[in-house]
């Protein structure tokens, strides 16, 4: 019997090496997936590559994970913010290498990574700084520049309900980056706020079939038990 | 000099989108626009974190914090919206789907050229968002911003000095003085805030501006 549960989040995350490409999902805190990143400080790995769309806001999720000092290198659309302090001081003191990536190239790299392809050409970028030095193409009168895809080691992500084979559905705009980087990463983990019985998700509605996951951990989060106590907004 | 308020531009953008349009606004000043779409149209609002049928800001203790636009700030679901992941939302402007987005800018140039992601100074962090994606993806790429910065420079320039966003991306701006298109011909005026001539517009902006109107 196939069961991608995980009793914990520190057991879900335990073999992620120092050094590891970790991919995570969330746009600012929505879809964050802060109890697997909390896991990830605890079990005291460091030297990762970051693959995010922001890096870091406030004290929690990415950003705790910079302020541990377990960041090497972070791979991002929109770092700099009003609250991203800990990503600010680490980058000024030359601590963090950053790569940035325009975002809908970050999500285009990162799905051509899950899809199997070689490379994409893209017209975002064209002509600027992120494109420089980097191979362009005309294509049909248009001209794109050629990206490679982005591969991970781990993704962790952050779902609204999962079963047993780790089909998922998730939770409005917590979605963003979540259903990419369970394709793109070797293993994929993802914390979500509700486990329910194999065959009650509605097929039509699965976001991420299972083939995508590798392991599941359910974490109720105060947010949502006070969701689930709202009858009628639990969707 | 006679001027529009941020409203009133927010206002004179609002005026020209259509019925049926898909829209993106950008953070900052075109987030505003929403607030003055005719109630009689449906236009749909799409946020580069994934949704589309965007709808105002809730009531205050209705917020969502998964529930929030390209800003981070709490938003709504009109009936109608959905959800997606990021790939399908950047294919929307990417692939054409979208029919119009408003954008913020350091610089425009009068052949449509936009900088507005990166001031270039070297101690700056930079950060590009979606702001490239939607500035060659969208049918219509619209700017709206103050014509002159509070030092009098203009952001209306022959060629932009700060870092590109994208090339021949914009096809008109809105500004507090005049509304103004651009493309491979240069910068053509189509309206200007009453009591301002073209040629006093010329003299402001140091451009050889062509006037699209009698």
């Amino acid at each position: 019997m196939i069961d991608k549960l995980f009793e914990t989040a520190l057991d879900a995350v335990a073999e992620i090496p120092d050094g590891a490409s970790v991919m995570i999902g969330g746009f600012g805190t929505a879809g964050m997936p802060d109890q697997l990143i909390d896991a990830l400080i605890v079990r005291g790995v460091g030297g990762l590559t970051i693959i995010s769309n922001n890096a870091g806001n406030g004290e929690t999720g990415v950003a705790a994970l910079i302020n541990a000092d377990r960041v090497r290198k972070i791979i991002c659309s929109f770092p700099r913010q009003a609250d991203s302090h800990h990503f600010d001081a680490a980058f000024r003191a030359g601590k963090l290498e950053l790569e940035l990536v325009p975002q809908g190239n970050l999500a285009a790299r990162i799905h051509a990574a899950g899809a199997g392809l070689g490379a994409i050409f893209t017209p975002t970028g064209y002509g600027t700084l992120l494109a420089k030095d980097k191979e362009t193409r005309e294509i049909d009168g248009r001209q794109y520049v050629l990206e490679y895809p982005l591969h991970a080691d781990v993704a962790l992500i952050k779902a609204h309900k999962a079963d047993r084979w780790g089909n998922l559905i998730y939770r409005k705009t917590a979605r963003n980056f979540g259903p990419i980087m369970a394709m793109a990463a070797k293993c994929a983990i993802a914390q979500i706020a509700e486990v329910v019985p194999l065959g009650t998700l509605d097929p039509e509605a699965i976001v991420t079939p299972g083939i995508f996951i590798q392991r599941v951990v359910e974490i109720a989060t105060a947010a949502s038990a006070a969701r689930a106590a709202r009858v009628g907004d639990d969707r | 000099m006679n001027r529009m308020s941020r409203e009133q531009m927010a206002r004179r953008v609002a005026r020209d989108i259509p019925e049926g349009a898909y829209v993106n606004l950008g953070i900052g000043l075109p987030t505003s626009v929403a607030d003055f779409l005719p109630a009689d149209r449906d236009i749909f609002l799409q946020s580069e974190n994934g949704l589309l049928g965007m709808g105002p800001a809730p009531a205050a203790g209705d917020e969502d914090p998964e529930l929030i636009n390209a800003g981070k700030q709490p938003v709504t679901l009109l009936p109608g919206g959905s959800f997606f992941h990021h790939a399908d939302s950047f294919a929307m402007m990417r692939g054409g789907h979208l029919d119009i987005c408003v954008l913020g800018a350091f610089q425009v140039s009068v052949h449509g050229d936009l900088a507005n992601w990166h001031t270039g100074e070297p101690d700056a962090i930079p950060a590009v968002g979606g702001a490239m994606d939607l500035a060659i993806g969208a049918k219509q790429t619209f700017v709206m911003m103050e014509l002159l910065t509070k030092q009098g420079a203009c952001k209306l320039v022959e060629s932009c000095t700060y870092p590109i966003t994208g090339l021949a991306c914009v096809s008109r701006i809105y500004s507090d003085l005049a509304v103004i298109d651009l493309g491979p011909a240069g910068a053509t005026v189509v309206e200007m805030v009453d009591g301002l001539s073209i040629d006093a517009l010329r003299t402001l902006t140091g451009l050889p501006l062509s006037q699209a109107f009698a």
